[in-house]
């Protein structure tokens, strides 16, 4: 899927160069200059993001601020990972996130192989009320769901974290979509073999299905490492915030004038999945892409 | 297809009538088989809760119900009439609407121009932008929340040194009640318009260079290049924009919650806000419910609207 996409998008691109050296659409320095005025703007917080997480606190009162520390110090970090219980607010977010992570690649699949490819009674109707809870908002079910979770018990658990997204309509509908593209013949082979369709799923499909499962592993991934929600909801006691919910309770409230500290919990945030992202950028752009325009 | 492809070999085969039976019934067992985990996972945590979210709606269910919650007691339209004379819902509905109208446009056309200048004779760089301008739609709002309150923040704020620099008043962003809204739609199109740059550069991929060639050939120049080819061309995927973009604003919740709480004066509360401080600040969970009810069917309604609309244009 990725390397048909980018081959797609590199074709037209020479075709026309070849032939029209001042290439389609606009262009002009002016293009150029407009692009990077807006990069500044959107990366510039970034920018002074990283920055101010090293800067003492007295520092953030200077009128004109300053950009570059002019006393860098890791007193924010410190704070951070020894005052504050920061560690565990990532310990709580990185389990969340894989164990979410896991369910959506294995339950997604499934249903997704089997709404591709499998002739069930009721797999219409399925793929309908997939489509149809695309739409609803969280807000709707969110009450219900808490008073579910109280009842339960798994308030201020990873249960209560973890349980309600671990299959979601988006994968199941990603899945789908790639799995279509499976040639029959490869599934009919395996069955006259005599494979069963347990095993034809593992070892012929998932393997097939390796580009759409790592698109969707990192989107579901992001999402749930970013989510806020649900787990400001769900968690309200210290021990279960995850990372989003640790950072905004101490910005509106205790630490709220403390900005080297709330900029250095943002970057422990945003640092993983920025990694991620810089490194697997394509996966995100056209995994999103693929799905919106197919969709 | 692989039934019938099944029944096709079948025919060659003596035992043709078993065999076809067998797969289908195989195939069967086995779509259940693997739809189950999802079903199950959707049926308690999706389904039910839609579905007790309504009758919720019509009880005055509160924190004493939590204890026993079959015992709440029902009121009949009783919340949906008092949302009628809630003076804050009609706040929190005319600022959904206001998040809406300003936001979609804003953020589609912010998109659509970086994705058209990208898209053009932008080759150096390429990358350095798509990456830039993606960037903040996978950070986390919260972390966001954290430095774009900083940048509009009275004293100190990176907003207000600007407007010193031209000569101009700085202003307190989040405190004035008129500027409250402007300033978190600004930083939620900042937030967005790399989503929609992507699905953008996608769309403008599937339109043939040769109709550029052709336009060019007629003698177009840029703009009405633009006017008549890529405009017309992209129509799907503008309208899938739109759609998922408005539903997407309505719902809107995290950006207003983490920068004002909804304040000052509720004039950045909007509907999901309402929902989350009826039911989670005063634990009014029964009249939370009656407002997200009205929230889906805004929703529902607006899908409708546009999924009508993008099938007569498609």
């Amino acid at each position: 899927m990725t390397l048909a996409s980018d081959q797609l998008r590199q074709a037209p691109v020479t075709a026309v160069t070849a032939d029209r050296p001042r290439g389609r659409g606009f262009t002009g320095w002016w293009i150029y200059l407009l692009l990077f005025i807006g990069l500044v703007l959107v990366v510039g917080p970034f920018i002074w993001m990283v920055l101010g997480s090293f800067k003492p606190a007295p520092e953030f009162l200077r009128i004109p601020p300053t950009w570059i520390p002019e006393a860098p110090t890791l007193d924010n970090y410190r704070r951070l990972f020894e005052v504050l219980d920061f560690p565990r607010f990532f310990f709580n977010s990185a389990v969340v996130a894989v164990a979410v992570t896991g369910g959506n690649l294995v339950f997604c699949s499934m249903v997704g192989y089997a709404l591709a490819k499998l002739k069930f009674v009721g797999r219409n109707q399925l793929f309908l009320l997939v489509l149809a809870t695309l739409m609803i908002p969280g807000s709707v079910t969110v009450i219900p769901l808490y008073i579910l979770m109280s009842m339960l018990g798994l308030t201020n658990s990873f249960g209560g974290l973890i349980l309600p997204f671990l299959a979601t309509a988006f994968g199941v509908f990603l899945m789908r979509q790639f799995m279509l593209g499976i040639p029959d013949e490869l599934l009919e082979a395996a069955r006259i073999d005599g494979a069963s369709e347990v095993r034809i799923f593992f070892q012929v499909v998932m393997p097939l299905a390796t580009p759409a499962l790592a698109t969707l592993g990192i989107l579901t991934f992001l999402g749930s490492w970013n989510s806020f929600f649900w787990p400001l909801i769900v968690a309200s006691e210290d021990e279960m915030f995850t990372l989003p919910v640790a950072l905004a309770t101490f910005a509106t409230g205790a630490y709220q004038a403390d900005h080297g500290l709330l900029m250095a919990g943002s970057l422990v945030i945003v640092l993983p999945v920025l990694i991620v992202f810089i490194l697997l950028q394509r996966l995100f752009t056209e995994g999103i892409a693929t799905t919106g325009i197919k969709g | 297809m692989s039934a019938t492809d099944a029944a096709a070999n079948a025919a060659r085969v003596p035992v043709a009538g078993r065999t076809s039976s067998g797969v289908r019934l195989r195939q069967s067992l086995a779509g259940w088989f693997f739809s189950l985990p999802f079903v199950l996972i959707f049926a308690v945590f999706l389904a039910i809760p839609l579905i007790t979210s309504f009758l919720l709606s019509f009880t005055s269910f509160g924190l004493r119900d939590l204890r026993n919650p079959v015992g709440a007691s029902f009121i009949g339209l009783e919340n949906y009439a008092e949302l009628l004379g809630d003076p804050t819902f009609h706040t929190a509905l005319i600022n959904t609407a206001v998040y809406v109208v300003a936001g979609v446009p804003l953020t589609l056309i912010a998109g659509l121009a970086v994705a058209v200048a990208l898209n053009g004779a932008v080759r150096r760089f390429r990358t350095l932008f798509r990456v830039g301008y993606y960037l903040p739609v996978v950070t986390s709002i919260v972390a966001i929340a954290v430095v774009w309150r900083f940048v509009l923040s009275p004293d100190q704020g990176l907003a207000n040194l600007l407007l010193r620099a031209v000569g101009l008043p700085g202003q307190n962003w989040l405190g004035n009640p008129a500027l409250a809204m402007p300033a978190i739609i600004a930083m939620i199109v900042w937030k967005n318009l790399g989503f929609s740059m992507v699905i953008f550069l996608a769309g403008l991929q599937t339109i043939p260079t040769s109709l550029y060639e052709a336009a060019r050939i007629d003698g177009a120049g840029k703009w009405q290049e633009f006017r008549y080819v890529t405009l017309p061309g992209l129509r799907p995927t503008m309208l899938f924009s739109v759609v998922t973009t408005t539903i997407g604003y309505l719902q809107i919740f995290e950006e207003p919650f983490v920068m004002t709480g909804g304040g000052p004066l509720d004039r950045t509360m909007s509907l999901s806000m309402y929902i989350y401080e009826e039911g989670f600040s005063f634990f009014h969970q029964g009249y939370a419910a009656a407002i997200a009810y009205v929230l889906f069917a805004i929703v529902a309604v607006v899908a409708v609207v546009q999924f009508r609309i993008l099938r007569s244009e498609t």
